[in-house]
C-alpha cells in the first residue's frame, strides 16, 4: 500500500477499494511505528488528518472528488498551518501557531490532500543533513547511521521509509534536490516564482522556492499541479497560465539536447557517481537525447556568492525574531537590549548564528562592496552562462550532490566542508532555474541523485525527461529494507 | 563674527491612502491599540509585502507638481534595525533609486521675494508602530496600527538660510500635499512630520559646518524656535572653540530646548540592501504623462486665476491661494458676493479673528455663507465698511447672520436725506465758529464735520451722499 | 580580509545576538574560513557588470488596488504573543 504510485492510490480512491480514512490510518500507523526511530516529523497530526480524510470520502462518495483527494501527504514544517503548530525547525519557532496557512497549505487542502503532520527539517532551512534541527537528527532510512540530507530531509526520509506517498519541500540551495539525491527519491525545484512563497517562513528570499517530493517524476508532476500557480499575495509570484505538468510526460525526447558541463564532470567528481550517471547517459542516447559538452565558466564561483547573498538575505529575514510579538523570549530580561539578545541567542542554534552573523558582516558598511555587491554581480554572470548554454541546449545534466548520504556527525564540526554539499545545486538557485533529481544507482546500497537543469518555466520538459528515464529504469521503486 | 544658518528639511508625508503600504490592513488614525495591525504589518513569519499602487498614484503627483523627475524605474530597500516599533527589524524604504528625484518648491520670503528651494528626493517608505510608555512602570506597551502607512519622505537641498524660510518652505509644501490630497496636512496626528538639518557655518565659508538632525517637530512655531535655539546652542559652541557632534537632537516644546538623543546613534549601521521580497517598481511615461494631465489646480496657478477671474491684487490673491481651505472659502463666498469686497474681509477682519483665536480657516466661526451674506449688505449700501467691522466682530461672537446684527443693533446705514440733512443743519447751528473759519477757506475742516455727523448718527449715515449733502450745506 | 574579536563583538551587537565569549574563538574562525572561501570571488572583473538582486530579470513590482481586505484579528495574532496588556505588546522600556 505504502510504495504504491499516486495514480494508483488515486484510481483505489475513486474505485472505493479504499476510503481515504482506511488509506491516513495505514500511514498515520507507520509513522507511529517507524517515526520513533526516523524522527522524520516534529508533529504528526492524527485527528486533523482522519477529520480531512472523512471530509475526502464524502466527496469520493459523491463522486466530486479531484484527481488527488484523500491521499496522504506531509507538509515541510517550513509551511505556515492555521491552528497547527509550525516550528521551522527552530526553538524559536517551538510555541508558534499561525493564524494562517501558507498558499501552498491553502492548494494541497482545495485539492484534497489530507496532511499526516510537519517534517522535521534543518533549522530555519539552513543546513544539508538535517542536524541542526532543534528537534533533532532525522536518520536515513538506508541506513540509520547516515543522514537524510537537507534541509527538506524529514521530507525525504519519511517518504523513503513509506510514511508518506508525497511531501513537501523547500529549496534556496539544494534542500530538495540533495535530500532526494540521499534517499533515492525524485524531487523537483520550480522555477523561481512559479509556487507562492506567502506563509513559506523565508530563509533567503531571492532564492527560496518549494517544491514537490515524491518517488518518481510521475507522481512529483500531479503533485506539482496542485501546488504551481499565480499568487496574488507573492509579489514574486509569476502571473502564467496554468499548466498541467503531466500532460507532456510521455513526450518522445528524440533529438533533445542535453549538455554537460565539463565544470561538473572533473576529476573532483566521485567516481560511483560518475559511473552512475555515465550509465544513465547511455540510457538517454538510447531514448534518442543527444549529448553536448558545455561550459558554466562561473559556477564555480556559485558556492561563494550564494555562501554571502543567502546569508545576507537571512540575516534580515531573521530579524523578526525578537521575542517581541510571538516566539520564544527570554525569562526576565533586564532591559530592552537584553530581551532581543537573550531571546535570539536561546532560541537560534548554531548554524543559524552563524549565518546571520555572516549576512550581517557582509552587508555591513566597508563590505557590502567588496562582498555583497560583489556576489549579486557574479550571480549575474552565473546566470549569464546558463542562458548563453540553453541557446545550445535544451536542458543540462550532472550530478545532484558531490557525495552519497554521509554518517551522521561526520561534518558537524566543519560548517564550511557542510557547505560544499551544496556545489552542484546552488547555481540553480541562483539563476532561479528549474531542477530535479532523481534516482540513478547506488554506492555501498546508498542512493546516487542525478540532475536535470532546465531554462526558466520548462519544469514539464525536466518531468517529462525525469519520466522516460523512469520508464527505462527501476532504481526510483527500490526502497529501503526495513521499512 | 556672523554666522550664516544652512537648513535642509525632511519631511514624512503620511499618504491618504485607504489600506497600508504593503498590506491591506486600515490605516485610519486612532483604533483601539493593534487592531489594525494584520499579520504583514505585524511582521509575521512567512507573510509577504505587495505594493499599493495608490501609494505610487500619490508620489507622482508630488513629483510632477514639483518639476521633478519622476522615475521610471524604482527599488525597493530594507533598512536593517532593531526597534520595538518596528516589527522586522527592518523598515522598507528606498534607497538609491527613490521614485522622484531633482524637483523644487518655489517659496515667498517676507520681503515678497521669491526662493527656489531644491528638493533632493522623494521616497516612499513604510512608518513604523508607536511606543506608549504609560502602561506600566519600566515598560512599554507597542501599538503597531501605524505600522506600515504609507510615507512619503521629501527631502529638500540645505538651501534654507534661515528659520523664517525653513517654515515658508513647510507652509507651502504642507500647502501643496493638501492641494494634491494626497496628505490630510494633521500636524498633531503626525500626518506631516519635520526633521531638521541645522548647522552654522562662518559667513562667506564654503564648507557646510556639522549639523544636528532635529526630530519630529510637530508644528510650525515649534520649527522656527527649535531652529533657532538649535543655532544659538550651536554658535555658542564654536564662539567657546569648541565642536558640534553630529547627532540626532529632540526639541523639548516645554523647555524650549533641543537635547541629544543617544539611543538613537548607537549602530547607524543600517546595511541597506534591494528588498527581495519586492520587485522593481516600473510605471510608464503614460502613467505619469495622465497624472500630469489631470492634477488638481494647484496654488500658483489658483493665484494667477484668481488675479484674472476676480481682479485681485498679486499680493491678495497669494493669500487667498496660500490654502486650498482658504482659496476654497473665498471661492465659496464670491459666489453672491462681490469678490474685491471678500477679499478685503477675509485677509483683513476675518483673519485678524482667525489668528487672534489661532484658528484654521476651516474652523472659522464665520462660515462663508455668513460672510457673503455681509459682503452683499455692503455692496448694497445697508450698512458702510466701517460698520462691517462692527458686525463681523459680533458675527463672530454669536454666530449670527450679517441681516440678524445688522437688525438687532439697528445698524442699517441711514442714506434717508431728510434725516441725515437735519443732523447736519444741527451741527452747522452749533459749530458757527468752525463753519465761519470752513467758509473763508480752511477746507480741512471738512473732515471735522463728517466726524460730527456719523457720531450723532452712530456712524449709520451713508458716507457717499453725507458728504455730498455736506459740501453742498456748508457752501449755502 | 580577516574577522577579528572585535569584529564579532560588532556584528553580535548590530545582528542582537548574545554571543558566548567562550565561543567567540570559534566564530571568528569559522567566519575567516568562510570568507576564505568566498574571497575567490575577488578573482573576477565585475567592473561593468550590473548586481542581480532578483533571479527573473525584467519582472516588474505587481501593484494592489488600495482597499482594505484585513480585519480586525488582534485576538488570534496575540494569543500567541509572549506578553501582552490591554491590547499593547509589553517590553521593557524603550528609552528616547
Amino acid at each position: 500500500m505504502h510504495t504504491k504510485s499516486l495514480r494508483e492510490l488515486s484510481s483505489d480512491l475513486h474505485a472505493k477499494k479504499i476510503s481515504s480514512v482506511e488509506l491516513t490510518q495505514h500511514f498515520l500507523n507507520r509513522i507511529e511505528k517507524f517515526d520513533k526511530e526516523l524522527n522524520s516529523f516534529i508533529t504528526v497530526t492524527p485527528e486533523h488528518a482522519l477529520a480531512s480524510a472523512k471530509k475526502a470520502d464524502e466527496l469520493l462518495s459523491k463522486n466530486n472528488a479531484g484527481p488527488l483527494t484523500g491521499i496522504p501527504m506531509a507538509q515541510k514544517d517550513i509551511f505556515c498551518t492555521l491552528n497547527i503548530k509550525t516550528t521551522c525547525g527552530s526553538k524559536i519557532l517551538d510555541n508558534f501557531i499561525a493564524p494562517y496557512n501558507a498558499t501552498v497549505v491553502e492548494k494541497c487542502n482545495q485539492a484534497g490532500l489530507i496532511m499526516l503532520g510537519k517534517t522535521n527539517m534543518d533549522e530555519f532551512a539552513m543546513g544539508a543533513s538535517n542536524e541542526s534541527s532543534y528537534y533533532g537528527p532525522v536518520k536515513n532510512p538506508w541506513n540509520l547511521n547516515c543522514v537524510p540530507g537537507g534541509s527538506s530531509g524529514g521530507s525525504a526520509a519519511a517518504i523513503a521509509a513509506g510514511l508518506t506517498p508525497i511531501a513537501t519541500g523547500t529549496d534556496t540551495g539544494g534542500s530538495i534536490r540533495q535530500p532526494a539525491s540521499m534517499c533515492n527519491l525524485t524531487g523537483l525545484k520550480p522555477t523561481y516564482g512559479c509556487v507562492s512563497r506567502f506563509g513559506m517562513i523565508a530563509f533567503a528570499s531571492s532564492l527560496d522556492q518549494g517544491g514537490p517530493m515524491g518517488r518518481s517524476a510521475e507522481d512529483i508532476a500531479l503533485f506539482m499541479n496542485v501546488l504551481a500557480g499565480f499568487d496574488e499575495k507573492d509579489s514574486t509570484s509569476v502571473q502564467r497560465e496554468k499548466e498541467d505538468y503531466t500532460k507532456n510526460l510521455n513526450n518522445p525526447i528524440q533529438k533533445l539536447k542535453i549538455g554537460l558541463p565539463k565544470e561538473y564532470f572533473t576529476q573532483d567528481l566521485n567516481t560511483d557517481i560518475h559511473k552512475a550517471i555515465q550509465e544513465a547517459i547511455k540510457i538517454y542516447q538510447k531514448l534518442g537525447a543527444e549529448f553536448v559538452e558545455i561550459s558554466l565558466p562561473h559556477s564555480p564561483l556559485a558556492i561563494p556568492v550564494y555562501y554571502t547573498v543567502a546569508p545576507a538575505e537571512c540575516s534580515s529575514n531573521l530579524s523578526r525574531y525578537d521575542g517581541v510579538r510571538f516566539g520564544h523570549r527570554c525569562e526576565n530580561p533586564k532591559d530592552l537590549m537584553d530581551l532581543y539578545k537573550r531571546s535570539r541567542a536561546e532560541g537560534f542554534g548554531p548554524e543559524v548564528k552563524r549565518r546571520i552573523l555572516t549576512g550581517t558582516y557582509v552587508l555591513s558598511a566597508g563590505y557590502y562592496d567588496a562582498y555583497y555587491l560583489k556576489a549579486q554581480k557574479i550571480r549575474h554572470l552565473i546566470r549569464d552562462d546558463f542562458m548563453e548554454a540553453f541557446k545550445k541546449v535544451d536542458m543540462i545534466l550532472g550530478p545532484t550532490a558531490p557525495t552519497t548520504a554521509f554518517p551522521l556527525g561526520s561534518k558537524t564540526s566543519d560548517p564550511v566542508s557542510m557547505y560544499l554539499a551544496d556545489i552542484y545545486t546552488s547555481a540553480v538557485n541562483l539563476a532561479g532555474l528549474p531542477g530535479i533529481s532523481l534516482p540513478v544507482g547506488f554506492q555501498h546500497n546508498l542512493p546516487i541523485g542525478m540532475q536535470l537543469i532546465g531554462p526558466h518555466f520548462k519544469e514539464s520538459l525536466l518531468l517529462n525527461a525525469a519520466h522516460l528515464f523512469q520508464q527505462e529504469t527501476n532504481w526510483h521503486t527500490k526502497t529501503p529494507e526495513g521499512f | 563674527m556672523t554666522w550664516e544658518t544652512v537648513i535642509g528639511l525632511e519631511v514624512h508625508v503620511q499618504l491618504l491612502t485607504k489600506s497600508k503600504l504593503f498590506s491591506g490592513a486600515s490605516i485610519s488614525y486612532g483604533a483601539e491599540p493593534n487592531t489594525q495591525a494584520c499579520a504583514i504589518d505585524l511582521g509575521m513569519p512567512g507573510v509577504l509585502p505587495v505594493l499599493n499602487k495608490e501609494a505610487i498614484t500619490m508620489a507622482t503627483k508630488l513629483g510632477v507638481s514639483i518639476n521633478a523627475t519622476v522615475n521610471t524605474r524604482s527599488v525597493f530597500a530594507r533598512k536593517n534595525y532593531f526597534y520595538p516599533d518596528l516589527p522586522k527589524g527592518y523598515q522598507i524604504s528606498q534607497y538609491d533609486l527613490p521614485i522622484v528625484s531633482n524637483g523644487h518648491l518655489n517659496i515667498i520670503l517676507e520681503n515678497g521675494e521669491i526662493k527656489k528651494i531644491g528638493i533632493t528626493r522623494a521616497h516612499l517608505e513604510e512608518d513604523a508602530g508607536k511606543s506608549l510608555h504609560e502602561a506600566m512602570p519600566n515598560t512599554s506597551g507597542i501599538d503597531l496600527n501605524r505600522a506600515g502607512t504609507p510615507l512619503l519622505e521629501i527631502v529638500s537641498e540645505p538651501d534654507m538660510r534661515s528659520a523664517k524660510e525653513a517654515v515658508a518652505y513647510l507652509k507651502t509644501l504642507h500647502s501643496l500635499v493638501k492641494y494634491l490630497d494626497i496628505c490630510d496636512g494633521n500636524l498633531q496626528e503626525g500626518s506631516f512630520r519635520c526633521d531638521a538639518n541645522v548647522s552654522v557655518r562662518k559667513k562667506g565659508a564654503e564648507k557646510f559646518g556639522t549639523r544636528a538632525e532635529l526630530k519630529n517637530i510637530n508644528s510650525f512655531k515649534f520649527v522656527e524656535k527649535a531652529i533657532n535655539i538649535e543655532v544659538e546652542r550651536q554658535i555658542e559652541i564654536l564662539e567657546s572653540g569648541g565642536t558640534v557632534v553630529q547627532e540626532t537632537r529632540l526639541y523639548d516644546s516645554d523647555k524650549n530646548e533641543t537635547r541629544s538623543m543617544r539611543s538613537k546613534e548607537d549602530a547607524h549601521d543600517y546595511r541597506y540592501f534591494p528588498d527581495p521580497d519586492l520587485l522593481p517598481v516600473v510605471i510608464s511615461d503614460k502613467f505619469i504623462t495622465d497624472i500630469k494631465n489631470n492634477l488638481p489646480e494647484l496654488p500658483n496657478q489658483k493665484q494667477e486665476r484668481f488675479i484674472k477671474q476676480y481682479s485681485l491684487s498679486e499680493y491678495e490673491a497669494t493669500i487667498l491661494a496660500s490654502s486650498k481651505e482658504m482659496a476654497n472659502y473665498f471661492e465659496e463666498t464670491v459666489k453672491n458676493a462681490d469678490a474685491k469686497l471678500s477679499a478685503n474681509l477675509i485677509i483683513g477682519e476675518l483673519a485678524s479673528y482667525l489668528n487672534k483665536n489661532n484658528l484654521d480657516i476651516s474652523s472659522s466661526a464665520i462660515s462663508s455663507t455668513k460672510l457673503s451674506g455681509l459682503v452683499t449688505r455692503i455692496s448694497d449700501g445697508t450698512i458702510s465698511k466701517n460698520i462691517a467691522k462692527k458686525v463681523i466682530e459680533e458675527m463672530w461672537n454669536t454666530g449670527k447672520s450679517a441681516d440678524e446684527v445688522i437688525e438687532s443693533q439697528g445698524l442699517k446705514q441711514v442714506s434717508d436725506s431728510g434725516e441725515i440733512i437735519k443732523v447736519i443743519e444741527e451741527i452747522i447751528k452749533n459749530n458757527p465758529s468752525q463753519v465761519a473759519e470752513y467758509r473763508s477757506g480752511k477746507d480741512k475742516l471738512f473732515g471735522f464735520f463728517v466726524g460730527q455727523v456719523m457720531k450723532a448718527m452712530g456712524g449709520k449715515a451713508n458716507p457717499a451722499q453725507l458728504n455730498e449733502l455736506l459740501k453742498k450745506y456748508l457752501a449755502s | 580580509m580577516s574577522v577579528t574579536k572585535e569584529n564579532i563583538h560588532h556584528i553580535a551587537n548590530l545582528a542582537r545576538l548574545n554571543i558566548d565569549e567562550a565561543r567567540i574563538p570559534e566564530y571568528t574562525e569559522n567566519l575567516n574560513k568562510l570568507l576564505d572561501l568566498i574571497s575567490q570571488m575577488e578573482k573576477v572583473d565585475t567592473q561593468h557588470i550590473t548586481p542581480m538582486s532578483h533571479p527573473l530579470e525584467g519582472q516588474h513590482q505587481r501593484l494592489r488596488d488600495d482597499k482594505i481586505t484585513e480585519k480586525n484579528q488582534r485576538e488570534d495574532f496575540q494569543k500567541i504573543a509572549p506578553k501582552v496588556i490591554e491590547g499593547l505588546y509589553i517590553v521593557p522600556q524603550v528609552i528616547e
